[in-house]
């Protein structure tokens, strides 16, 4: 049903149609525009809902295993989001973009390695497969033809892998240096989130819950709630009004909430 | 999130305090706690009857004088102190650099947005620990931290590589700070108030990074985050004080925390 409801959502938003700069092109998903124009996406419907859900990776116990499990499935999603991306050409050869992705896709590979090992290896019982990822989410993206298309995306899925960790937090207090090597990668995505963020134009941190320009209404989940201006009974909107006092904080998602998100993607 | 803790009313007009725990996900439920005296040692909290939880919530050594010095304690509270002890400084150094001459004709406008940005969530950081350590604190007359003076030495503030080149190196040290105190924190409550910072934190440390160097991968570094783990830097306070302790000049100790 998530499925039924992220294209549902595609349907409704007004896509811009012409072609500027890269920073104005953002509200662009020209191929997204072109795929609802051929109807393509009712007849692929059923078929995708079904297998969509039959698929669906469930929430992970609140425990420093279930933490680390979920980290490496969003882990798998975004090591493979960019090793499709660098190897489908999509990203622009040579300059700044192709730097920052391949140092991104290194770091998330690495995490993928990491995150295996923390569970006991491949042989273990704690371990979970690669789930098998849809990034068109049944044909609804084209991220690998249409650059401005995988920002959005990498955009989404480095907000969501720093909430995700956040929100995983205290299941790993009980096993400090679990704890510790997920800070270390939570950090990471941030530096990640705030880059990506910058190449597509917007600031490096989360205004209110603001998705920012050209994003899909179907990234909204992984901003909502981040518009939180009370932090422990401090107002942070006092100084300096409520869009800074937002942006100085960033907020978790809870396990449901990133399970939910991975599985717009898993089929 | 359940968590019980026992606090002792030392200074009822303090309001906010309650209003603090219940919304970082603690309950006070009573006044049970006793403070072990007014000398060198009133800074830990005694209580047979509550041992295991103060251990956990908040007993050991809290902020306060000691021996003369102010020392930032070694409970949750004490990591929290910490904590605000560098985003006082992160504060301080932004508005001294929007404050500074020059601000609006030395920095690109995109220097200054980010700049002006990062002023202000410091700023907001800075008071944030301050109201909530006013809260938390037993006996925040003596042990909250005390507003800290900085020196930058020979700093130009005017200079846009020296600005930026101190910041990054804040950004990246405040990274490296929470990064390794998360785990001295007992209550998961502080501990995802840390992390909702910490990930700010590291977004300045890549936008100065960008700042600085943009058409490259420096925002991640392999200076910052190892290239062969994918983890980023993180470090004891010794450590983080040893570096941020060439900026500060009120005196003050560490000796409860690694």
């Amino acid at each position: 049903m998530n499925i039924l409801k992220f294209i549902e959502s595609f349907a409704n938003e007004s896509l811009m149609q012409n072609k500027g700069s890269r920073r104005e092109s953002f509200g662009q998903f020209s191929q997204l525009g072109k795929n609802l124009a051929l109807a393509s996406i009712p007849f692929g419907l059923s078929s995708l809902t079904n297998s969509a859900y039959a698929a669906d990776i469930t929430p992970t116990p609140s425990t420093p295993i279930g933490a680390l499990q979920l980290a490496l499935t969003l882990e798998y999603l975004e090591k493979e989001f960019y090793i499709m991306g660098l190897e489908s050409g999509v990203i622009p050869k040579g300059g700044r973009d192709e730097k920052v992705f391949m140092q991104i896709s290194d770091h998330e590979t690495d995490h993928v390695s990491f995150l295996i090992n923390g569970l006991g290896g491949i042989g273990s019982p704690n371990f979970v497969a690669k789930p098998t990822f849809d990034f068109t989410v049944g044909g609804a993206f084209a991220p690998f033809n249409d650059y401005p298309t995988f920002l959005a995306l990498a955009q989404a899925f480095e907000d969501t892998g720093v909430r995700a960790y956040k929100g995983q937090a205290a299941n790993l207090i009980s096993t400090p240096d679990l704890l510790t090597a997920a800070l270390q990668i939570h950090s990471v995505e941030a530096r990640h989130a705030s880059e990506v963020r910058r190449l597509r134009g917007l600031k490096g941190w989360i205004t209110l819950n603001e998705r920012g320009a050209g994003m899909p209404a179907a990234t909204q989940a992984v901003y909502n709630g981040e518009e939180l201006t009370t932090q422990a009974g401090y107002n942070t909107a006092a100084l300096f009004g409520a869009a800074a006092g937002s942006e100085a904080y960033d907020e978790p998602l809870t396990t449901q909430e990133t399970v939910a998100i991975a599985n717009l993607f898993i089929v | 999130m359940r968590n019980v803790v026992k606090i002792q009313e030392v200074q009822p007009s303090l309001t906010d305090r309650r209003k603090f725990l219940k919304i970082s996900g603690l309950t006070i439920v009573g006044t049970g706690l006793l403070l072990a005296g007014c000398n060198n040692d009133e800074n830990v909290i005694a209580s047979a009857s509550n041992s295991n939880l103060k251990s956990k919530y908040g007993g050991g050594h809290f902020p306060g004088i000691k021996d003369g010095v102010f020392d930032l304690g070694g409970n949750d509270l004490g990591v929290l102190t910490y904590a605000y002890a560098l985003e006082q400084l992160e504060a301080d150094f932004y508005t001294k650099v929007v404050n500074a001459n020059g601000f609006t004709t030395n920095f690109t406008a995109e220097d200054q947005q980010v700049l002006t940005d990062l002023y202000h969530h410091e700023v907001i950081h800075r008071e944030f620990f301050k109201a909530a350590l006013s809260g938390a604190l037993p006996n925040p007359t003596s042990q909250l931290l005390p507003n800290l003076a900085f020196d930058y030495g020979s700093l130009n503030f005017s200079n846009r590589d020296q600005v930026l080149a101190t910041a990054k190196a804040l950004e990246d040290t405040g990274v490296a700070a929470y990064n390794g105190a998360g785990r001295l924190i007992s209550n998961p409550g502080y501990l995802l108030l840390a992390g909702k910072i910490v990930s700010v934190e590291a977004r300045h440390a890549s936008a100065i990074r960008s700042l600085i160097n943009p058409n490259s991968k420096d925002f991640a570094g392999d200076d910052v985050v190892n290239p062969t783990t994918g983890l980023d830097v993180k470090k004891n306070p010794s450590e983080v004080l040893a570096i941020a302790g060439g900026f500060i000049t009120t005196n003050f100790t560490a000796l409860y925390l690694p």
